[in-house]
C-alpha cells in the first residue's frame, strides 16, 4: 500500500517534471514553430531591366517610370586618333511605364540608324518560394523597331523599315550571388541587311550575372543566332558588364560587339568581332520615379 | 501526503498559468523614418505574438518579407541591401511584461524588457507601452525607435536616397485568451 503510494507521488513528480520542461521551452521557441510560410517572392534576380544589351525578366512595380540613358562608344580598336572609340558615340533614349506590377510599356530613340522602338514587356511567371514553389521567373518581350535612316538608293516604304523581335526570357536566381537567364528569341525584319539574309532569325541567347558585393554585379550575355547566313559578315552579340546599384539608380558599363541597342539590332546584325578587337565600350544608366502608389502599404 | 497535495498544488497552478496564454488575432508591425527626399514607411501583417498573463513572458516573431511598401523598388531594396531577409528571415522579440493588472479596466503604462533580435543581431530592449485589458481581450501598442547600426544594418554612403539612422517602430497587437 505504501509502495504504491509513493510509486504514485514518484509518478506524479515525474509527470510533473515532464510538465514544467514543456513549460520550460521559450515562448519564442513555440512560436518559431507556429510561423506560417507567407508568399516568398524571389527578389533582385537581376539589378536592372537590362541585363547587358537585352532585358532581363525584371519589371518594375506599378506606377513606376523609369528613364533609360544608353551610349555606345566607337570601337576600342580604332586607335589613338580616335580616341579608342570615345569620339564616336551612340545614344539610346528610353521611357518605360509600368502598368502593374507584371507589365510594362516601353519607347526609345536610337541614334544609330535613327531607330524608333517600343515594346511591351509581361512578367508570367515568379519564381517563388514559401506559399507557392515556383522554380523560375518568366516574362514575354515583344519590341517593334522602325528604322527611319534615309535610304535614297532603296524604294523604302514604311512596311520596309519595320523590324520585329520576340523573346521569352527564363530566369533563375539560383542564389544569392547567382541568376541565370535564356532567352530563345524571335526576329523579324521585314527587310533582310543583304538579299541572302532570312527575314527570319531564331537566336537562342543565354546569360548571368555574378554578385560581387551587394550592390555591384558582373554580368554575361551572348546571343547565338540558330539560322544565320554565314557569309553575311555579322555576327553572335557577346558583352561583358558591370553593375552598380545605388537605390533608384543602375549604372551599367559594358564592353560589347553590338553598336545596336535594340534586340531587332543586336541580334540580326552585329558588326563587330570581339576576339578581333572590334569592342564598344557603352554604358545604361536607369532612374526610377514612382509616378503613383501602388495601392500597397496603405491599406491595413 | 503533504507532498502530494502540494504537487497537486503546484501542478494546479501550472495548468492555471498554461490557460492564462494568450494569443494575438490581429497584428500590425510598421516603421516609418524620416529622410530629406521622402519618408520612408512599411507595414507588416505577418506577425504572431504570444502573452503568458500568469508570469508576464511575453514573445513575438515578425517575417521580414511582409512588410509592405508603397514603392516596390524600395520593398525589393529593403529585402536586398538593408534586411537581407532570405538570410534573416525573422525579426523577434522575447521578454517579459511588468507592472499590468489584467483585472484593471482600460489604458495602463506597462514596460517590456527583453531581447530584440532583428538582422541577426540581438539587442536588449525595454520598451514602454500601453496595455489594454477587457474580458478575454488584451490589447499591447508600443512605439520605440530601432537604432539600424545596433543591428549591424548597412547604410551605403553613395546610397541616393538618404536613410535615417534610427527608424520608429510600432507594433500592434490583439490577444485572445487560448
Amino acid at each position: 500500500m505504501c509502495f504504491s503510494f509513493r510509486f504514485g507521488v514518484v509518478l506524479g513528480y515525474l509527470v510533473l517534471l515532464a510538465g514544467c520542461a514543456y513549460g520550460q521551452e521559450s515562448l519564442l521557441d513555440q512560436l518559431e514553430k507556429e510561423v506560417e510560410p507567407i508568399s516568398d517572392l524571389t527578389y533582385g534576380t537581376f539589378k536592372g531591366t537590362r541585363l547587358i544589351n537585352g532585358h532581363t525578366v525584371e519589371t518594375r512595380g506599378a506606377g513606376n517610370l523609369d528613364f533609360i540613358i544608353s551610349h555606345r562608344f566607337g570601337r576600342v580598336n580604332s586607335g589613338g586618333y580616335n580616341f579608342f572609340g570615345l569620339d564616336d558615340a551612340n545614344v539610346r533614349l528610353g521611357l518605360e511605364y509600368s502598368f502593374t506590377d507584371d507589365l510594362t510599356v516601353g519607347i526609345g530613340r536610337n541614334s544609330f540608324q535613327k531607330v524608333y522602338d517600343g515594346f511591351l514587356k509581361y512578367k508570367l511567371l515568379k519564381q517563388q518560394s514559401g506559399r507557392k514553389q515556383l522554380p523560375v521567373t518568366m516574362t514575354w518581350y515583344s519590341n517593334m523597331a522602325v528604322n527611319t535612316f534615309k535610304r535614297p538608293e532603296l524604294p523604302m516604304t514604311f512596311e520596309r523599315r519595320l523590324a520585329y523581335a520576340n523573346q521569352l526570357l527564363i530566369a533563375r536566381k539560383f542564389s544569392e550571388g547567382l541568376s541565370l537567364q535564356l532567352m530563345p528569341s524571335y526576329v523579324h525584319q521585314n527587310l533582310a541587311p543583304t538579299a541572302m539574309d532570312k527575314n527570319d532569325l531564331f537566336a537562342l541567347g543565354i546569360g548571368g550575372r555574378l554578385k560581387l558585393t551587394p550592390r555591384t554585379s558582373l554580368n554575361m550575355e551572348y546571343y547565338y543566332r540558330l539560322n544565320p547566313y554565314d557569309g553575311d559578315g555579322f555576327y553572335n552579340a557577346l558583352a561583358i558588364g558591370f553593375d552598380i546599384e545605388t537605390g533608384g539608380h543602375v549604372f551599367q558599363l559594358q564592353l560589347t560587339n553590338a553598336q545596336s541597342m535594340t534586340e531587332t539590332g543586336f541580334i540580326p546584325a552585329t558588326t563587330g568581332d570581339f576576339w578581333n578587337g572590334d569592342i564598344h565600350f557603352g554604358f545604361n544608366i536607369s532612374r526610377s520615379f514612382q509616378l503613383k502608389d501602388n495601392g500597397k502599404g496603405k491599406k491595413w | 501526503m503533504r507532498m502530494f497535495v502540494m504537487i497537486i498544488l503546484v501542478w494546479s497552478g501550472v495548468m492555471t498559468a498554461e490557460a492564462q496564454t494568450y494569443r494575438t488575432e490581429k497584428c500590425k508591425v510598421s516603421f516609418f523614418s524620416s529622410a530629406p527626399l521622402e519618408d520612408i514607411k512599411a507595414e507588416n501583417k505577418e506577425a504572431i505574438g504570444v502573452f503568458n498573463a500568469g508570469t508576464g513572458d511575453f514573445a513575438f516573431v515578425v517575417q521580414i518579407k511582409g512588410f509592405q511598401f508603397a514603392k516596390s523598388l524600395m520593398q525589393e531594396h529593403f529585402n536586398e541591401n538593408f534586411m537581407e531577409s532570405d538570410q534573416y528571415p525573422r525579426g523577434t522579440f522575447e521578454g517579459k511584461i511588468e507592472g499590468y493588472d489584467l483585472t484593471k479596466v482600460g489604458q495602463q503604462q506597462v514596460t517590456a524588457s527583453g531581447t530584440m533580435n532583428i538582422h541577426g543581431v540581438a539587442q536588449p530592449m525595454d520598451v514602454k507601452g500601453e496595455l489594454t485589458a477587457s474580458g478575454e481581450k488584451v490589447t499591447m501598442k508600443a512605439v520605440f525607435p530601432v537604432k539600424l547600426e545596433d543591428h549591424d544594418i548597412d547604410i551605403p554612403k553613395i546610397l541616393f536616397q538618404k536613410i535615417a539612422e534610427e527608424v520608429e517602430v510600432t507594433v500592434y497587437f490583439e490577444f485572445k485568451e487560448d
